[in-house]
Formats: structure tokens, sequence, C-alpha cells
């Protein structure tokens, strides 16, 4: 007989009956003529019999309403969408800056193309951030073949942001056409599902640095500012206190060292 | 949408379960599952082949993993001695009970990463490999804790004797 030897390993998977008849059988056997290890092998039986027995009324409690999974999906489905906010942007950037779209009006002023990127974030938000199916093309697993790529296509360093400081998980990226050739756009979020897009791309004064202005289209708010040539500008469906520091941080960490 | 709804629905009561065990009160085991109810409604078409079971303990981890460290940062800890036992346990029969009651307040006493895999193992049946994509480790690691966490819940078993649990609870 070539039999293995018995492992802890498989004392755990004899207890857990994670074990192939074969070899449960051989583990059984040597139990047999081991008292002192069966009796630890019960021991953990027990144990788990315990543990299950101790816990198994919570999985039989009705679940309450908030738990209730129909509710959960029909109410995303009924939260606004960005469609309704886009459409009221739109029909403000028709009227001109009548004061409606104070900031793009403001931005417009020797806003040295910044308004033109704020706008272009606002529209990859607005198509992006509701998709369930693909907001990304590329994943955060793929990270850093996103910045190389990017580096490329923008003909700039370009750096992912990390802003788990923040709360916020890297959820991907992808190229996104502008006006103004390619700009790179990436997509976080939080535990809650919030969803941030940042954007950047060169702008066409290559010098150009500006303080951080902030930015709002619709219900989409956020931060925008440009700094050795290339233009910055995060957006979310979130307050400006919390943005600010956010993109605080993104400024931090795009900052040539 | 129908998909996930038939996918994940059944499993709602086992990740309670499991959050309860982890976090010791109700409301905030619950308020977790609902969070991860809610990201893997939001998430359900970025999920990879495999386990939705995995897939949602997962989650369920993390949040309860990130929680734990805000409190701890926060400078609260976790109940371990004191609350949660009858929120927990319910059976009908008091002998029961008591021996319930007991093997949690044992099992609280286990650092975090020995409860989560016991509990993943013993008690959610999440099979070896779904449990090292639970906590992120090596299959390895996740035998070495189940064995570290076994061992110690036994060391606490045994440090008093099946009947003096209701000695002990007569004192109190």
């Amino acid at each position: 007989m070539n039999q293995r030897p018995i492992t802890e390993d498989d004392l755990h998977a004899y207890v857990d009956q994670a074990l192939e008849p074969e070899r449960r059988a051989a583990v059984a056997s040597y139990l047999d003529n081991h008292p002192d290890v069966a009796t630890r092998v019960a021991a953990f039986a027990t144990q788990r019999e315990q543990l299950r027995g101790a816990l198994a009324s919570i999985a039989d409690e009705p679940l309450p309403a908030e738990l209730n999974l129909s509710h959960i999906i029909e109410g995303r489905k009924r939260r606004p969408r960005w469609a309704g906010g886009m459409v009221a942007a739109m029909l403000l950037i028709g009227l001109g800056g009548l004061g409606g779209w104070t900031m793009h009006g403001l931005l417009q002023d020797g806003s040295n193309g910044l308004s033109s990127l704020a706008q272009e974030a606002a529209y990859s938000y607005s198509v992006f951030a509701p998709d369930h199916v693909r907001p990304v093309e590329i994943k955060a697993s793929n990270s850093a073949e996103f910045a190389q790529w990017a580096t490329t296509r923008l003909k700039q360093p370009v750096k992912v942001p990390d802003l788990s400081v923040s709360g916020y998980r890297l959820m991907g990226g992808r190229l996104v056409p502008t006006s103004h050739g390619p700009a790179a756009m990436f997509m976080y979020d939080d535990d809650r599902g919030n969803r941030l897009v940042v954007l950047t791309r060169p702008m066409s004064n290559r010098d150009l640095a500006t303080p951080m202005m902030p930015q709002s289209t619709g219900d989409v708010a956020g931060f925008v500012w440009a700094e050795g040539g290339m233009g910055y500008t995060l957006v979310g469906q979130l307050p400006g206190d919390t943005l600010k520091p956010i993109a605080n941080e993104i400024r931090k960490q795009a900052r040539p060292i | 949408m129908k998909d996930m709804l038939v996918q994940v629905e059944p499993l709602i009561p086992a990740l309670r379960r499991y959050a309860r065990a982890l976090m010791r009160d109700r409301a905030a085991a619950d308020d977790l599952v609902q969070d991860c109810l809610e990201r893997a409604v939001s998430r359900w078409h970025e999920r990879r082949d495999g386990s939705v079971r995995a897939w949602l303990f997962t989650i369920l981890h993390n949040l309860a993993i990130t929680q734990f460290r805000q409190a701890t940062a926060r400078g609260r800890h976790m109940p371990i001695d004191d609350a949660g036992e009858q929120e927990l346990a319910s059976a009908a029969d008091q002998e029961q009970r008591l021996i319930y009651q007991d093997v949690l307040r044992k099992l609280a006493k286990l650092p975090e990463e020995q409860r989560s895999v016991l509990l993943l193992i013993a008690v959610e049946d999440l099979s070896y490999a779904d449990a090292a994509a639970v906590l992120n480790v090596p299959v390895g690691t996740v035998m070495s804790r189940l064995s570290r966490a076994r061992e110690r819940l036994q060391q606490e078993m045994d440090g008093v004797a099946p009947g003096n649990v209701v000695v002990m609870r007569s004192l109190k």
C-alpha cells in the first residue's frame, strides 16, 4: 500500500466533511488506531456543531425590509439618473451663461480652456458613471498598463491617482475623445457606490498652471485646474466640501516630484 | 437583474449570519449586509466567473474589515464579553442555550482572522479554496489559521468543564 500519510489538513477536512470518500475512510481508520488524535478531532467536530447550532436561528429570522433585494434593485432604478441632469445642463449651456450655469460663465472669461475640460469631464461622467455593464474599459487590475497606454496617447506622463486615503477605490479607466485630442478618464467608487470621475489631458498652453476652480453642470460638480500644461478635473455627484480634499489629493499626487 | 435576484437572494440569510457573528450586533450587522447587497447590485456585471457565494462573502468580509479598522482607529473596540449573546443565540431549551452562549463568548475571544476563517468554513460551509478567495490569502494560510482557531477555541472550552457553565452563570 502506498498510502499517503495523514496530515493535519486531512483532520480538519475530516471535521468539515470535505474529504473524498476514500480519503475519509483512510482518516477514519487512522483515528480508530489513534485515540488521542480521535479525541481532538471529536472536540473540533463538537465545536463545529455548537457554532452551527448557536448561529442557526439567525438565518431563519425574517429579512427586514432593508435587506429585501427587490427593494434594493428597485431603489437603484428610481435613483435620479444622469440623463435628466444632462438635458438640463445642455439647455443651460444653450442659454449661454444667463446665470443658470454660473461657473461655466465664470470659467469662460480667461479660463484658458479649462471650461472645455470641465465640460468634457461632465459629459464623461454622464455617459460612463451610470453604466453598470462597462463603466470602464480597462479595469483597475490593469492600471499600470492603462497608465502606460495613456502616456503614449497623451504624449505626456500620466499617473493614476490613488484615492484610497479618501475611501475611493479605482474601478479603472478609458481614453475619451475630446476636441483637443484624447483624454485619460479614471473612475473610482466608494463603499456606498458613489462614483467619481477624474479626467486629464494636455492643455493647448503647455506651460499652463492655474489655481483650482470649482465647476458644476447640472448636478455634476467638481474642480478643475492645470499644472505643467496638463489639465485635471474631478467631478462627481457630491457636495463641493467633500470633493475639495479629494481634488487636493489628486493635485498633490500629480505633481512631478 | 432577474438572474441576480435568483442567485443572490437565497444567500442573504447566510450573509446576515456571518455579519452578525462577526459584528455581534444586529443593527450593525444588518447595515453591513445592506451595504454588501447594494454593492452586489451595482457590481453584478463586474463579477468574475466563479462562486457567487464566495463573491458575496468577499464583499461582506471586506466591508466588515473596513469597519473593524475604522473602529480601531477611532479607539473604540468591538464588544468582546458582554453584549451580543442574547442576540445571537435563541435556542429553545435552556441548557442548550447556555452551551450556545458559551461557545459564542469563547469564539469572540479569538483574533479576528481566526474567527473569520472558522465561521466561513465551519458555519458557512465555504470550501477551503473559496475561503482563501474571500480572505485573499493562500489556501495554506487558511488551513493554518483554521488549525490555530480550533486549538485556541478548544483551550478556551477546556478551561471550563461543561458542567460549570451553569454555575458560572448563576454567580453572575
